[in-house]
């Protein structure tokens, strides 16, 4: 069934459910829950699901924002929908803060770190007695719309599934959004992302903040509509809790989400119905059931249960009409302008020599192949010049600047565009908006454009700029699909297309001919012969032979680390250190 | 002919989309020296990958009859392969001494495995180094340990990946002199190499590969004299002079 | 606080310390070796703790028929697992050490609870009980997740931890339990009277460490596990199965675990879910060492115990808080001075 028929009939259900007799009210309560379950998961979503972190500490965003509203509002005596904004901002703030210390460092530090915190964060509620310790805060104030309470039922029921809408929408907003396709690229990668101008640590963090704000909503509403907290929903259970939707719902898309805290609500309060009869005492034992199905959920449907329930798809990329100011073209260099010009690369390991003493240049208007035997540092010597590795010594500059130690979104800002050896596109992402990643440097709008949709005309040059690009490699017809539907060659061309968004005047390619078939070496031979025309400077490390015999201008030979020799094919061809470096010695 | 030790038939293996090994069949006979050749990315690596298990592959193997196909890697270690990898995959943190040590994990408790002292003898190199970490080691070092680390699991079959890559020449012909004594003592040896020359001069048959495919086999003598050899190295544009690099080959000899 | 005081509390700090240590030293193990971030590490402690309890009170403890449904669910997984090479060696092989093992331990503890055979006993029985769930667990839960990320790895382990949480409340109930003293002896030191308990506890901490290094240093075993963590791919080319890496790593860490339960059973009341706490608090120490090293650890550990009893002192009602907050300099330092980003592959 398409996601957009399910999700109509879905909300039609929920407003339609308090009109329909007969409906206990208790099962209104239960979608509420669900409902608030649900806002903070949309959040883990974009988190988990989208960014590809994770935190098991949202309880706590919730929590603060909770606790936050209900001392405004009781102790403060300030309307609920004063006391939002501050909620948010302080939970924000907390996100900020845990997200700084922890974003930077292996994948795993978040969620470890969130885990302590949400415990400590228990403790320090429990534990003060201006939040009441564990008898928490009474007496809230409801929130009132149009002048008329909410006070629970099928009215609060309704408000809080109008938040969630709310809520999807902005995501679905932001997810894309300028922003969102950074945050969508971190799956490909994040050296690609960084590549292209994204400030990976940065998005993160937006990502994070995001989440922690949506959590907030929920603590938000979840207190007005209790009028009463205390710890227990803020504590660390409740935030793996959270995970659980996610994972069982499927964190792959915020439908998933949804249907994930529906799911685990609904579950949760039968189970605790049904269990303590079976064991005969009182507990949490619906924990066994959730840690169980969490585990057989990771082993044998690691996406979730949503894409089982619709029919998998990418969403196409919503069109963006005609531009109004289209993105200015970036100004060609003169042929013959000297664009990078690397001297004395050196490159240690420990003790290891990877590179030795390499030196080149690339000008605009041709193609340079960096060739040699396995093992000779070719690689190596390509990610010293694009930043992904550091140079022990030697200079790197760009248009005659050094950029020694810049990192990689910095090169990218000097008009150096670069593909990758293994293709790193977002597989779920439609081709366009891989493709548009590309111009990442060339907009400006932030999360909140985004989400709140100000970012319209920003958005219609960077698409068309996009298609143009898509267009001027002959890969229009796909521009809806999934990138990871593509065959490898077309997505090699995707890649490329991508790095001309950028608007480059030297273009970067790993191995472009690698894994291709015959036909499509020739069209990619073909394409980069069109842009070198154009002007472009190329500097290819190619293993194939007959395609960089065919292509390229010049050729430098590199062998144990060293440059072996620099010439034209032809001659590179016959020179015997090159046959001896290639097909060995008779010893 | 004696019966194969070592039986791929029509092995494929993909990476996502990639084929990168496209139906290679070849075959090892016991005590052989058999070698891949091929430029980079013609799928060596991949093919050996695939024989050990490190890599899904559909296609069948064999190893003295029985099938190996759904074998994990350690239980084909169990039957009597081995394999040195490319990167040489050594214990990097921990002693030369215990990297030769565990070398003969698969006969742990029984008392087979390979003798410590045989290998010092073998790599007397080794014997200096005993009590430094294998992260310290320079490039020919290495290879030589995880030689003797091999050899340490008696292995019946022995497949190296690029044993000669990054060394510089007259290590290269230590390497493939000792490749060659262990084919003598009665090791099968599949050797995957980019360095033709050396291996054409130790090989008993050879297999050519490009773009995960077999283009040329026979025997050794045979392909070190084929100019067809060089093409799938160097590319095709001076094809005019391919001429010369063989005739070389052949001289060397 | 005067210096008796600090005393005292230094006293106490070494003492909790050494729990952590252990507790850390197999987190770091299990990690290392299989990249799970073994958070049901304390449940462990708890069911070690509990099952002496219970053998103490003279009744069968929970965690026997917990072994016997682990043990099964083990046997069920390692033939899925073998399934496309299952003879009968396989499955004996499989039947020993997943059924009948468990079978075995569970007569034993049946026949032996009731009659109080005396606390060595009753320890050696504990730890007998608790040892194998760890190898059970891992081929349960973890195995199938071979080549998952680590992230998944850890949402699965804290999917671990809720249910065996779960199931410490089925089998032992929602009331807590104590054990008294392995020593009521006490020695007067100075100003401090150390207690047997606080020194059979750095005695045995210390045996513990010394067993690992020797396990390690001396044994093929041992090696074979440090290979695994060092370099997987070379060390099942050497005929080294990570599920064997994996079950081994689990079950020293299940062994730890269940002595530690044994060791601070006596200190403090220790309930169904108490084990998180003291588990996460060897987290804070792992995650000090980097997740990587024995000794940082080890010597984290003693810090963080060091951290705990003065702030128990200071304000007891936030120790936790404080603790937990000790790891953010940490971070924050890591975070600093971490590498330029890379691909996690």
């Amino acid at each position: 069934m398409p996601t957009r028929l399910l999700a109509g009939l879905g909300a039609l259900l929920i407003v339609a459910l308090p009109f329909i007799p007969g409906v206990p009210p208790f099962w209104l309560t239960l979608l509420t829950y669900a409902g608030l379950s649900a806002i903070v998961v949309t959040g883990l979503v974009v988190l988990t699901g989208v960014a590809g972190i994770t935190s098991f500490g949202q309880a706590m965003f919730v929590g603060i924002s909770a606790y936050a509203t209900a001392l405004l509002t009781t102790t403060g005596g300030l309307s609920p929908w004063l006391s939002l904004p501050v909620a948010l901002l302080l939970s924000a703030a907390a996100a900020w803060v845990t997200g700084a210390i922890t974003l930077r460092l292996s994948g795993h530090y978040l969620p470890l770190g969130t885990i302590a915190w949400n415990i400590s964060f228990f403790y320090v509620l429990g534990n003060t007695d201006a939040l009441g310790r564990y008898d928490g805060l009474t007496g809230l104030p409801p929130i009132s719309v149009l002048g008329h309470p909410v006070l629970g039922g099928a009215e609060a029921l309704l408000l809080t599934w109008g938040f969630l809408a709310l809520s999807l929408w902005l995501t679905h907003r932001l997810l894309r959004s300028r922003t969102g396709r950074a945050i969508r690229a971190l799956k490909g990668g994040v050296v690609a992302a960084e590549s292209f101008g994204v400030d990976t640590a940065r998005v993160k963090i937006v990502a994070f903040v995001y989440a922690a704000m949506l959590a907030a909503l929920s603590g938000w509403l979840y207190a007005h509509i209790q009028r009463a907290i205390n710890p227990t929903p803020f504590g660390i259970n409740a935030g793996i809790e959270y995970l659980l939707m996610a994972v069982i719902g499927g964190a792959g898309s915020i439908w998933g989400g949804v249907f994930g805290a529906v799911l685990v609500t609904v579950l949760k309060d039968q189970l605790q119905n049904v269990l303590p009869l079976v064991f005969g005492a009182q507990g949490n034992f619906e924990a066994i059931v959730f840690g169980v199905l969490l585990v057989l959920m990771l082993q044998r449907a690691p996406d979730g249960l949503w894409p089982l329930v619709v029919r998998r798809s990418v969403a196409p990329p919503p069109d963006r009409g005609p531009a109004s100011h289209p993105l200015a073209p970036r100004p060609a260099c003169a042929p013959g302008t000297v664009l990078l010009e690397a001297s004395h690369l050196r490159k240690t390991f420990g003790g290891l020599v990877a590179v030795n003493d390499i030196g080149f240049q690339v000008s605009a208007g041709e193609v340079v192949a960096l060739i040699g035997p396995n093992g000779a540092g070719k690689s190596t010597t390509f990610n010293l010049v694009t930043g992904v590795a550091r140079l022990s010594a030697g200079a790197v500059r760009l248009g005659g600047r050094d950029v020694a130690g810049l990192p990689a979104r910095r090169i990218a800002r000097l008009g150096c565009a670069r593909t990758f050896q293994h293709v790193k596109l977002v597989a779920g992402m439609s081709v366009i908006e891989n493709v548009a990643l590309g111009a990442h440097l060339r907009g400006s709008a932030g999360p909140f454009r985004g989400a709140l949709g100000l970012d319209a005309a920003e958005e219609a040059a960077l698409f068309a700029e996009a298609d143009r690009q898509l267009a001027r490699v002959g890969l229009s017809a796909c521009r809806d699909l999934p990138a990871g539907s593509l065959a490898l060659g077309q997505q090699r061309i995707v890649e490329i297309a991508r790095a001309l968004c950028l608007g480059p005047t030297l273009l970067l390619l790993d191995e472009p001919a690698a894994g291709l078939r015959h036909q499509e070496k020739q069209a990619l031979g073909d394409l980069l012969r069109r842009l070198r025309q154009e002007g472009l400077g190329i500097l290819l490390v190619e293993h194939d032979m007959d395609f960089v015999m065919g292509l390229a201008d010049r050729l430098v030979v590199m062998n144990f680390g060293a440059k072996l020799c620099e010439g034209a094919p032809a001659t590179v061809r016959r020179d015997p250190a090159v046959v001896e470096a290639y097909l060995g010695s008779a010893a | 002919m004696t019966r194969p030790m070592l039986e791929a038939e029509s092995v494929s293996v993909a990476y996502g989309k990639v084929e990168a090994v496209r139906g290679i069949s070849l075959t090892v006979e016991p005590g052989r020296l058999v070698t891949v050749l091929g430029a980079n990315g013609a799928g060596k690596t991949t093919l050996l990958n695939a024989l050990m298990g490190v890599l899904p592959a559909r296609g069948a193997i064999r190893f003295e009859g029985r099938d190996l196909t759904r074998l994990p890697v350690e239980a084909r270690v169990a039957q009597g392969l081995s394999l040195i990898p490319e990167r040489r995959e050594l214990f990097s943190t921990m002693t030369v001494e215990d990297n030769l040590k565990l070398g003969a994990f698969r006969f742990r408790g029984t008392g087979g495995g390979g003798d410590i002292g045989e290998m010092y003898r073998l790599f007397p190199r080794l014997a200096e180094r005993r009590r430094q970490h294998a992260g310290t080691l320079s490039g020919g070092e290495r290879q030589m340990l995880a030689m003797a680390r091999a050899l340490m699991g008696r292995p019946r079959l022995l497949m190296l990946d690029e044993p000669s890559l990054g060394l510089a020449p007259l290590i290269v012909a230590e390497v493939m002199r000792t490749v060659a004594r262990l084919r003598d003592e009665g090791v099968a040896i599949l050797l995957v190499e980019q360095n033709a020359r050396a291996a054409l001069q130790i090989a008993d048959h050879g297999y050519v590969l490009d773009g995960g495919t077999v283009v040329l086999e026979g025997d050794s003598r045979t392909l070190q004299t084929d100019a067809r050899v060089v093409e799938t190295y160097l590319g095709v544009l001076a094809a005019d002079d391919a001429a010369a690099p063989p005739n070389r080959v052949a001289s060397g000899r | 606080m005067d210096a008796t005081i600090l005393l005292l509390l230094l006293q106490d700090g070494v003492v909790n310390g050494a729990i952590y240590a252990l507790i850390a030293l197999s987190l770091v193990l299990v990690f290392t070796v299989t990249r799970v971030i073994l958070i049901p590490q304390g449940e462990f402690v708890a069911y070690g703790a509990l099952t002496l309890a219970s053998l103490e009170a003279g009744t069968l403890p929970g965690t026997v028929p917990l072994l016997l449904g682990l043990g099964a669910c083990a046997f069920l997984a390692d033939c899925a697992e073998a399934r496309h090479n299952l003879d009968g060696r396989a499955l004996l092989r499989f039947g020993l050490r997943d059924l009948a093992l468990p079978g075995v331990v569970a007569v034993i503890a049946w026949l032996l609870a009731p009659t109080k055979p005396g606390l060595p006993v009753e320890i050696l029985l504990t730890l007998v009980i608790v040892t194998p769930m760890g190898g059970f667990l891992h081929a349960v839960a973890f195995r199938p997740l071979a080549h998952a990320s680590v992230l998944v790895l850890l949402i699965a382990s804290v999917g671990v931890h809720l249910a065996l949480t779960g199931l410490g409340l089925v089998f032992f109930g929602a009331e807590g339990s104590r054990t008294p003293p392995l020593s009521e002896a006490s020695f007067p030191a100075g100003p401090l009277l150390v207690s047997g308990q606080s020194l059979w506890m750095i005695g045995l901490t210390l045996a513990i460490i010394v067993a690992l290094w020797l396990f390690f240093s001396r044994t093929l075993l041992g090696k074979a596990l440090i290979a695994t963590a060092v370099n997987r791919l070379g060390a099942r080319l050497m005929g080294i199965a990570p599920s064997l890496a994996g079950r081994l790593s689990f079950s020293v860490a299940a062994f730890i675990g269940a002595l530690s339960g044994v060791l601070i059973a006596p200190l403090t009341t220790v309930y169904y879910d108490t084990g998180f706490l003291i588990g996460l608090k060897g987290f804070v120490a792992a995650i000090i060492g980097g997740l990587a090293s024995y000794p940082a650890a080890a010597a984290a550990a003693l810090l963080v115990g060091i951290i705990e009893s003065v702030a128990s002192f200071e304000a007891s009602a936030f120790k936790e808080v404080i603790v937990f907050m000790a790891i953010i300099p940490v971070l924050l330092w890591r975070s600093l001075r971490s590498a330029p980003v890379e691909d996690e592959e």
